[in-house]
């Protein structure tokens, strides 16, 4: 973690805005991702990751948006660019895969020209031209006869096929950074390991970071070198992929480990969905004072009930937010 | 916001042309029919014809005001019957499926296949002029939209576990389809049934305006504005007010119909941001 | 491509079919002897020839089966009183009906479809609120009052435009009878295209279109239209419905000598075979329409071609 980073996180918060008041959705986030690092954020439905990430790529829409904190990509501060120079990162630079290659494809499109915008966009091609590079990147994230398959439309696609096109369209301008929000989640068993290998591959290949959000620690463990776990809207602890397993500090990241199989054997690929910890996650409206993961803390004191904890550093690496941790 | 302004300005139109109608021969200056005065022919609008007169010298303030009693009880009316054919047909073809299904299915293309008003204005061609005939030409042939509402609400409600429970209960058909159906159907029910009452008092006056509703000298908004076409070159203001009329009683009833749309469909009120 | 037209095609024969036995039945069964409303002369003898002449003794079932031949060949019977046929009546006024027709929904789709756009790309805004407020206020005007005033200020107050009449078939003629027609098609589909457009801006294909650095134009132009049109299409199919109808209104008041005056004169006078013919004319048209749109959706929507 040395050098400046691609792009850094610092004290990011989210509101969500219903109408007759403002209630955070995800505050005090920070983290920062490394030329060619691969990163997770992993956590349960609702904790913010998803909104984490549509904030780096500014896809928030209301009701909700930033605010406070920053996000520097390359030592630029995002926010402050103008919506040009925003467009002109956004797919360039920094694109993103999202979970749903059903939907998130236009039915009315075919593919190749899905994939050909990024080059009209981005580094203005002409659609002849453009049509052509289709071919070569639906090529390379190994969709056969690709000549043939760029004149199809979405529903003629497998979900596989469809992601791989997702993948081909978001790596088509060569961005640093690759932000995939649950990229396997909706797919066949079966194919997800294929996806996951070929976006690795990909993004190696090629220097992309990657920004994987999953609720699937397992996976992301997988993936990433580095993993943080956020709960209710906060991060609650940054490891390396291999610590965290191993010594789990939080008593939530804790839970989440014991409930994987396997414990520990990194190769099990962690397919199995998160089991509940006993309890529910708080609603956004609803966060409890104090530790937000109190009320389903076996750990936790009278302390933890009413202050928040502060961030720690590890003497082992990593950083925690808990007042007991380990 | 939007959402009450449509219902306090609709049903506040909407209450008005009732009030009017209901308060026609206490509102109204004049006899509609009988105070024909050719000295008083043709006078614009002023103190003492608020609306001026026609032709024959009646007051048109009285006359619109006497209007408004048949464009609510066409469209009132003839919206009831349509609703109740509507729902009747397409809740008991989503009910039963099967043949009826079919047969109701293909009703309803037939009614969509020939626009209304042509076939409304056929049935007045049979039935010959009247109220009556005016109800029963537009209270057949509206009623298509609120026939598939109801059989695909039926539809997805039939398998619900409420109405499964209580069909192994023992409930009769019809018992199920009243008090487990209707009431979940009910309120986009209400919504088209607003909107169509809107195009009902539509219907009547163009039918009215082709001398093909209420026959003069009755004062029908539509067929004043026949007359008014006559006379547009020496009295404009004819046209004015029955048309304004209408424009109000239906701009009303389709505010309220978009209002509780907001609040009885939820379907669609999630499609507004 | 055209074995789905040959199958849709079939699939309107039925409809046809019960609308030609809908006409006849209203027409014929119905209202009795069809000869004592047409004259006034009650003289039974007069009445029994009449009868004879123009075969109303024979039982209905046959009258309807001698019906049903001719119009196979496209004989639609003949006015009682002129013996003019009417095919020959209709063919003369399909042309301007068709002019009408096409050109109200020309200026509905050119002013209703990019109004609807600029709503919904501003919810809640000046442009929006006076557009939807325009567009509810359109659907609520009495075709022929609007007509009315139009008439009024552009023809008899300001001179610009003829009042009525077909004249020698030049646009200016055309231009208030369509405005008049087009006003309630381009309100609705104001109405339609914004909530369609709302809609599909949700969609999540649209947030990969933003996440590929599309400018909201571009989302617009290459990603929201052409899913759009589907929906759009849908409204402008029911439309023409909807216009046919209120055409007979429109082409009285404008004294505009289509489909639809000819309806309402034959319904006045009685003509029962021109009242007949007319609205099978416009049923068969109105069925043609939603074919050729439906036509349109295959090749818009590429998951419904062919199926």
């Amino acid at each position: 973690m040395t050098g400046s980073p691609l792009i850094e996180v610092e004290d990011l918060s989210i509101d969500l805005d219903d109408g007759s008041r403002r209630v955070p959705a995800a505050e005090g986030i920070s983290f920062r991702i490394d030329r060619g690092e691969t990163f997770g954020l992993v956590g349960e439905s609702g904790c913010g990751k998803s909104i984490t990430a549509l904030a780096l790529i500014g896809l928030l829409r209301p009701p909700l948006s930033v605010s406070g904190g920053v996000i520097r990509f390359e030592g630029r501060e995002i926010q402050r660019l103008s919506a040009a120079a925003q467009r002109s990162l956004r797919g360039n630079r920094i694109a993103m895969i999202f979970q749903e290659p059903m939907t998130a494809l236009n039915p009315v499109s075919p593919v190749g020209r899905q994939i050909a915008e990024m080059f009209v966009l981005h580094k203005g091609k002409s659609w002849r031209e453009a049509n052509q590079l289709a071919v070569e990147s639906l090529a390379s994230v190994r969709v056969p006869a690709p000549e043939r398959r760029v004149k199809d439309y979405p529903h003629q696609l497998s979900g596989g096929m469809r992601q791989r096109v997702m993948i081909a369209i978001a790596l088509a301008c060569g961005p640093d950074l690759l932000i995939a929000d649950e990229p396997t989640t909706a797919l066949d068993v079966t194919v997800q390991a294929e996806i996951i290998e070929l976006m690795r591959n990909l993004c190696a290949e090629r220097g992309t970071a990657i920004l994987m959000i999953s609720h699937d620690l397992g996976l992301v463990a997988n993936v990433c070198r580095r993993v943080a776990v956020m709960y209710a809207g906060r991060i609650v602890e940054e490891r390396s992929s291999a610590d965290i397993f191993r010594a789990p500090s939080h008593p939530y990241t804790q839970g989440l480990v014991d409930s994987l199989p396997r414990l520990g054997s990194r190769a099990a690929l962690g397919r199995s969905r998160l089991k509940e910890i006993a309890g529910v996650v708080p609603a956004i409206t609803n966060f409890p004072d104090g530790c937000r993961f109190n009320p389903r803390c076996a750990q936790a004191t009278d302390i933890c009930r009413t202050a928040a904890p502060k961030t720690d550093l590890l003497d082992a690496g990593g950083l925690v937010r808990c007042h007991h941790h380990a | 916001m939007k959402l009450r302004a449509n219902l306090v300005i609709g049903g506040s139109l909407f209450a008005l042309a009732i009030i009017v109608g209901l308060l026609a021969p206490w509102l109204a200056h004049t006899d509609p029919v009988m105070d024909a005065n050719l000295m008083n022919a043709e006078e614009p609008p002023s103190w003492t014809w608020w609306f001026g007169t026609d032709g024959q010298g009646r007051d048109i303030y009285s006359r619109v005001v006497y209007g408004a009693r048949i464009s609510l009880t066409v469209g009132i009316v003839s919206q009831l019957i349509n609703s109740i054919i509507g729902v009747g047909l397409g809740l008991s073809a989503g009910y039963f499926g099967g043949w009826w299904d079919d047969v109701v299915n293909a009703l309803t293309n037939l009614m969509l296949a020939i626009p209304s008003l042509i076939f409304a204005l056929a049935i007045m061609a049979v039935l010959g002029p009247g109220l009556t005939s005016l109800l029963i030409a537009l209270g057949l042939t509206n009623w298509s939209f609120t026939c598939r509402l109801a059989r695909a609400s039926a539809l997805s409600l039939r398998n619900q576990g409420y109405v499964q429970a209580a069909t192994v209960l023992g409930y009769g058909d019809l018992r199920i389809m009243i008090t487990q159906l209707l009431p979940n159907m009910l309120g986009p029910i209400v919504v088209i049934g607003t909107l169509g009452m809107g195009s009902a008092v539509l219907s009547e006056a163009a039918l009215s305006f082709l001398g093909l509703g209420v026959r003069p000298p009755f004062p029908s908004w539509g067929s004043m504005l026949s007359e008014a076409r006559d006379q547009i070159t020496t009295a404009p203001w004819l046209s004015v007010f029955p048309g304004l009329a209408i424009f109000l009683t239906v701009l009303g009833l389709n505010l309220l119909g978009d209002g509780l749309r907001d609040i009885l469909d939820p379907q669609s009120r999630s499609r507004r941001t | 491509m055209l074995s789905f037209l040959i199958r849709r095609i079939l699939q309107t024969i039925p409809t046809v079919l019960a609308v030609v036995l809908l006409v006849f039945v209203l027409f014929s069964v119905v209202p009795g002897s069809i000869v004592s409303t047409m004259s006034d002369d009650s003289d039974p003898q007069v009445e029994l020839r009449m009868k004879k002449q123009l075969g109303l003794d024979q039982p209905v079932y046959m009258r309807f089966g001698v019906y049903v031949a001719r119009l196979a060949t496209g004989d639609l019977g003949a006015s009682f009183r002129t013996r003019e046929p009417v095919t020959t009546m209709i063919a003369k006024r399909a042309w301007p009906t068709l002019q009408l027709i096409f050109a109200s929904m020309a200026f509905a789709v050119l002013l209703g479809v990019p109004l609807g756009f600029i709503a919904a790309l501003r919810p809640g805004s000046l442009v929006d609120t006076v557009s939807m407020v325009l567009a509810v206020s359109g659907l609520s005007l009495a075709k022929f009052w609007l007509g009315l005033l139009l008439m009024y200020l552009f023809a008899l107050r300001l001179g610009w435009l003829p009042s009525f009449g077909y004249g020698d078939g030049s646009l200016k003629y055309l231009i208030l009878p369509a405005v008049t027609l087009g006003v309630s098609p381009m309100a609705l589909l104001a109405r339609t295209t914004r909530a369609a457009v709302l809609e599909i801006m949700t969609a999540d294909f649209v947030r990969t279109a933003r996440s590929k650095g599309m400018s909201e134009t571009r989302v617009v132009k290459w990603h929201v239209m052409r899913n759009a049109l589907v929906l759009i299409l849908t409204t402008m199919g029911l439309q023409f419905g909807a216009l046919m109808g209120q055409a007979v209104v429109v082409e009285k008041l404008f004294s505009w000598p289509g489909i639809g005056s000819l309806l309402v004169d034959s319904v006045l006078q009685r003509g029962i075979p021109a009242v007949q013919g007319s609205i099978l004319v416009v049923v068969l048209f109105f069925l043609a329409i939603n074919l050729l749109i439906d036509v349109l959706y295959g090749v818009i929507d590429p998951r419904i071609r062919y199926a």
